[in-house]
């Protein structure tokens, strides 16, 4: 897909400037504001630091935390159980859905037991894991594998089944065959059901690990939480929440860029010529 | 054969849907380089005979031959123009045109294409960026690639304006003479038909039900407009009804 050099914006760049710089900073505006008077409150003494420690002296666990190397060594096995998981999951998700969504046989012989096994939640399925796969790697990952599969296939399914059938008679009445009907027509029309499933992936992703990771795991964001729970570090645990929203937040724009990449489409013709 | 312009034969077709038969029994010819017309009331299976010709529909009975051959045999290239443009939003004007393969000689031959429907400016536009009429025009300049012999048009101008409607009017007609295709335009509006057609086709009680010669000269509104109550007259009523 190109972009045309005539597709400059029609607003002056003046006014341009100003209301992106206005809309780039509203979003920020809530959290600044909680941080900011969570702060005063800790300092004015309203808030005991045995019920919420305040900002500055979270920030400075960090600090510590990450010299000491334990921070960024429970966070990158965080992320590889993440991602592993979700590669596999959503991979899985995505096979089956786009198998599922393409083939009559395929979907008769699977779908109605996906539609059934979808329908217990997977977290009911810690304890038997754990009795399975004991409290090493392979358990939390399958955890987030389970977790994030029914979401991307769910979704991949649902777009490959209703991509406009006119539109692959198009297809068809020129002469199209079925792998250029897959590339050309199927494929990029379900794109968008299929990235909304990795969307919503990403954050079953996250869920599912700290779960996993609070229960039984010797390493990771979500023991950090739990061992310092034992030893009542409120700096730490309110540490991990932090970082598990910033994890959340960062995921969910990866999750929009590749939309803006590959749906640069979609919101191109609103703009209007 | 596939440079010479084929005669359609449509030999006793009918297709029913379930219980509902949709076409009973049709059987005419199209003219090698004719424009025809076929008009009808809605639900005459207007659609349904279009789609069979391009063979995007199995017929229940009978067949449709090009120069006495199937479409296996003839290798006839059929193009149809649909009522929706049906542009793939997710490419660039000038990849709707190319989409089937990237070489140059495609992209060449869809640079004159746009140039021959005015869009020459349009090429790495949406299809969203255009505006109604603009679509239907690379709807069109889509379905000249790779060189038809055929052209089948589903009401391809219902949704437009009156004056873009005239002018792509002419734009068909135009096209339809230099590149000596024979032509089936199915539409709602009977002057259009007598305007545009060689010979129109009256589609009722699920056959072929009456048939028009068009005007002579289709410059004379006058003559237009004869034609184009006598289909309308066959379109609402019956012989009988016209007798009596
Ligand atoms: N895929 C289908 N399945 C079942 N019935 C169909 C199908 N396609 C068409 N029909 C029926 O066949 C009949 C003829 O339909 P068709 O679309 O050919 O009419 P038409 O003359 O093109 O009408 P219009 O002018 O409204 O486009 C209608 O009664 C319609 O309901
Ligand atoms: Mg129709």
């Amino acid at each position: 897909m190109q972009k045309s050099a005539t597709l400059s914006p029609a607003l002056p760049p003046k006014a341009k400037t100003r209301s992106f710089s206005y809309k780039g900073f509203l979003p920020f505006l809530i959290p600044v504001l909680v941080v900011v008077i969570w702060q005063l409150s800790s300092s004015m003494g309203w808030l005991s630091s045995n019920i919420l420690p305040s900002p500055w002296a979270v920030l400075q666990d960090g600090i510590t935390l990450t010299k000491t190397g334990e921070l960024p060594k429970n966070m990158s096995i965080s992320l590889y159980r993440a991602t592993l998981g979700l590669i596999i999951g959503g991979g899985l998700g995505l096979i089956l859905g786009f198998l599922n969504g393409m083939s009559n046989t395929a979907r008769l012989l699977f779908d109605s037991s996906i539609q059934m096994v979808r329908n217990i939640p997977h977290l009911a399925l810690i304890p038997l894991i754990i009795i399975w796969l004991g409290i090493n790697e392979s358990a939390k990952i399958s955890l987030v594998a389970i977790g994030t599969m029914f979401p991307v296939y769910i979704n991949t399914f649902n777009g490959i089944r209703n991509v406009d059938p006119d539109l692959i008679e198009m297809g068809k009445s020129y002469d199209m065959s079925n792998r250029q009907l897959f590339q050309k027509i199927i494929f990029p029309a379900a794109l968008p059901q299929v990235l909304v499933g990795v969307r919503y992936a990403l954050g079953v992703m996250w869920t599912t690990l700290i779960v996993a990771e609070t229960i039984s795991a010797n390493s990771g964001i979500g023991y950090m939480s739990t061992n310092a729970e034992d030893f009542v570090d409120m700096e730490t645990v309110i540490l991990c929440i932090v970082i598990y929203a910033i994890l959340g937040k960062i995921s969910d724009l990866v999750a929009k860029s590749f939309e803006t990449l590959f749906l640069d489409w979609q919101t191109l013709g609103r703009s209007g010529k | 054969m596939a440079d010479t312009k084929p005669e359609i034969t449509i030999d006793h077709i009918g297709k029913d849907y379930g219980e509902l038969t949709a076409l009973s029994d049709v059987s005419f010819n199209i003219e090698p380089g004719e424009f025809l017309a076929m008009v009808g009331m809605s639900g005459g299976g207007k659609s349904t005979l279009l789609r069979m010709i391009a063979n995007l529909e199995t017929p229940t009975r009978g067949q449709v031959l090009f120069n006495h051959q199937t479409r296996e045999e003839s290798q006839v290239v059929i193009r149809m123009m649909f009522q929706e443009d049906r542009l793939l939003p997710w490419m660039t004007v000038l990849d709707n045109l190319s989409f089937k393969s990237h070489d140059t000689t495609q992209q060449a031959e869809a640079k004159k294409l746009l140039h021959l429907v005015g869009l020459d400016d349009y090429a790495q536009h949406f299809p969203n960026q255009l505006s109604g009429g603009q679509k239907q025009r690379v709807a069109l300049a889509r379905a000249l690639m790779s060189h038809p012999q055929v052209l089948l048009l589903d009401e391809p101008l219902g949704a437009l304006d009156a004056l873009t409607r005239r002018k792509m009017q002419d734009l068909i007609l135009h096209i339809c003479e230099q590149q000596e295709l024979t032509t089936v335009l199915v539409t709602h509006d009977v002057n259009e038909a007598a305007r545009m057609a060689d010979r129109i086709v009256v589609m009722k009680h699920e056959t072929n039900y009456a048939e028009f010669t068009g005007p002579a000269d289709r410059h004379d509104a006058g003559q237009v407009g004869v034609v184009a109550e006598n289909v309308l007259a066959a379109i609402l009523h019956d012989k009988e009804e016209l007798n009596a």
